[in-house]
């Protein structure tokens, strides 16, 4: 964070010591210190300032300090838990979608000896993850509506008639998490495939010699040699889940208000900061969001075990 | 789960029992049922362009339309509000390649110099990189919109190309990519004929590094393609780009939104026309560099 402070420190140490030539480490470091500034002064103005004055924004009222007032201002707001009991449905929703089936998926994938429907098959899976933000949703929404979708036929079997029926509040969570599968779970799938490349030849002809089945190879020793990978994804999509947006946003304004503008815990807190004016509130609901990413992030960073290097 | 395992490749089928057989082709089943779940919306996308909305509604969903009637939803398309459509598009392509440009300029030599030289704060550089890289981007929306309006930038294209310009996951694959495919060793010894630091990151490190700036250009510019809600804050009007004009062109489509007033509609294959437009570039990213972007995401947390 004080990189910045920490370069001109460096400098400051150079220029006190006694000069004995160009040393190739000061060199190093005096190029290392130049080109790691651009990047560093992005961190600091889209990384680190944001997040410093979302705090100063959450904490204050009108430039006074008014310590957790915004925030039970926003948790007694009657959208507030709805939104928090959406997002959360949609993530176990999901979560249980992508681990369930993206090992399952991998497994498979990973199992098909013939090079060309392995490779077909993982291309396939992947390509819809071209589409995101509004497009995919936009794509989802024809797929949605009984009168034009190509699975009308499905979605009649299911009961749905109509697009309205669709997107219904029982229904919604499995169907913002069926949109974020169907847009996420191709990449990772193929990290797990990666994942699975990686596991060595020996043990699984090992186990096959001890008389283990497929299904006990994948249960025994493929899936927990995934773990870190599995915990990845979890943790990602967790964090990612949490911010939910852009296909609640679209669906309201598609389904005549059927799915709400505030849904979401980020459509609440960008309702806050437009409709309302409100950047204290809407500053303190992004902070609580954030706060939560950081804590994941940081902790899978320390512990994950995917970034020893760092 | 029931579908035997790689080594079994060796075998063929007809030494498999009959149990294993049918484990596989189960296995086999759940794979092409999937394979259509990924790939069925892409296709009616494809055709539903070459119809009319009569046509979407009582046709058969695969069957195809023609090429009279993609025309003419391409003429709908192309005057809605005057060519809106392409405006949108010219913003995505300038945001994104300046951030792009921007992006590629600072990461780059920020991977290598946390990867191949040593200074105070390095260590630390990494750390608040590797946590703000796996933080979503979108959990920094808002707040940089705040910060931004504080400093009267919202309107401005700054507005995203800047914080699109900030890409840590960039840092830190040119930083593994620096630090496992290219020897110091080397280095060390284009400095000993000496090579000054620039030049040695100039003629030895740049040359060597055309895959990961492929890759890291692959992701900035597909990832901020696809970003929908920061300029959707950040930039309203004409001067949005193509994700957020998409669902800008969503409430002039009547099928959607009965009690609209506008004059000028879209038709539900006009939508799917533009829809087809917004992905078409980063489609065709992904068809042509797949391998790169899928060694890419492998690569993002691998340490053998």
């Amino acid at each position: 964070m004080s990189t910045i402070d920490n370069s001109a420190a460096t400098a400051a140490v150079a220029l006190e010591r006694p000069k004995k030539g160009m040393s190739v480490e000061r060199a190093q470091g005096r190029i290392g210190v130049l080109f790691a500034t651009p990047y560093t002064l992005f961190l600091i103005a889209f990384g680190i300032l944001p997040a410093l004055y979302a705090i100063y924004l959450a904490f204050t009222k009108k430039g006074a300090f008014v310590g957790f007032d915004n925030f039970l201002k926003v948790f007694k707001d009657y959208r507030f838990w709805p939104a928090v009991e959406h997002v959360g449905i949609f993530i176990i929703v999901w979560l249980v979608l992508l681990v369930v089936l993206v090992v399952t998926l991998a497994i498979l994938v990973h199992s098909i000896g013939l090079r060309w429907f392995s490779g077909t098959m993982r291309f396939v899976y992947y390509i819809p993850g071209a589409l995101a933000g509004a497009s995919s949703v936009m794509l989802w929404l024809f797929v949605l509506d009984p009168t034009v979708s190509p699975v009308s036929w499905l979605l009649q079997a299911l009961g749905i008639e109509s697009f309205v029926g669709a997107v219904d509040a029982s229904r919604l969570p499995v169907v913002l998490a069926v949109i974020a599968f169907w847009t996420g779970a191709g990449g990772w799938i193929v990290i797990m495939y990666g994942a699975l490349n990686n596991i060595s030849k020996d043990v699984i002809e090992a186990a096959r010699v001890d008389g283990a089945g497929p299904v006990r190879i994948a249960w025994s020793i493929q899936i927990p040699l995934m773990r870190k990978w599995i915990a990845y994804m979890v943790i990602m999509s967790f964090a990612g889940g949490t911010q939910l947006f852009v296909e609640p946003r679209v669906l309201a304004q598609a389904s005549r208000g059927v799915v709400g503008q505030d849904y979401s815990l980020n459509q609440l807190a960008f309702l806050y900061a437009f409709k309302q004016n409100d950047f204290n509130g809407s500053a303190a609901i992004s902070l609580v969001l954030l706060a939560v990413a950081v804590a994941l992030s940081i902790y899978f960073v320390f512990k994950g075990g995917l970034f020893e290097r760092a | 789960m029931s579908a035997p395992n790689s080594e079994i490749v060796g075998t063929r089928m007809r030494d498999l029992t009959p149990g294993a057989w049918l484990g596989r082709a189960f296995g086999v089943l759940i794979l092409i049922v999937f394979a259509l779940f990924f790939v069925v919306p892409l296709l009616w996308l494809l055709i539903a362009p070459t119809k009319t909305d009569r046509q979407l509604l009582l046709e058969a969903p695969f069957a195809l339309g023609d090429i009279g009637t993609l025309l003419s939803n391409w003429q709908s398309l192309m005057t809605f509000q005057g060519g809106l459509i392409w405006t949108w598009i010219g913003n995505s392509v300038f945001y994104c390649v300046a951030a792009l440009v921007i992006t590629l300029c600072i990461s780059i030599p920020a991977g290598y110099a946390l990867a191949m030289t040593e200074f105070r704060g390095r260590k630390l550089l990494l750390v608040v990189t590797l946590i703000v890289m796996l933080i979503p981007s979108t959990a920094l929306v808002l707040p940089i919109f705040l910060e931004l309006s504080a400093v009267r930038l919202i309107g401005n294209p700054l507005s995203a190309i800047l914080p699109f310009s900030f890409y840590p996951f960039g840092v830190y694959l040119t930083y593994i990519y620096f630090s496992t495919a290219v020897s110091r060793d080397l280095l060390s010894a284009a400095r000993l004929d000496g090579a000054s630091e620039w030049q040695v990151f100039m003629k030895i490190a740049m040359p060597l590094s055309t895959p990961v700036i492929a890759l890291v250009g692959f992701f900035s510019f597909t990832g901020n393609w696809n970003n929908y809600f920061l300029p959707y804050v950040t930039l309203p009007g004409r001067k949005a780009p193509i994700q957020v004009g998409l669902a800008e062109l969503l409430s002039n489509v009547p099928a959607f939104n009965p009690t609209n007033a506008a004059s000028t509609t879209i038709t539900l294959s006009a939508l799917a026309l533009a829809t087809l437009l917004a992905i078409a570039p980063v489609l065709l990213v992904f068809l042509f560099a797949q391998r790169y972007l899928v060694s890419g995401m492998t690569a993002g947390g691998t340490k053998e």
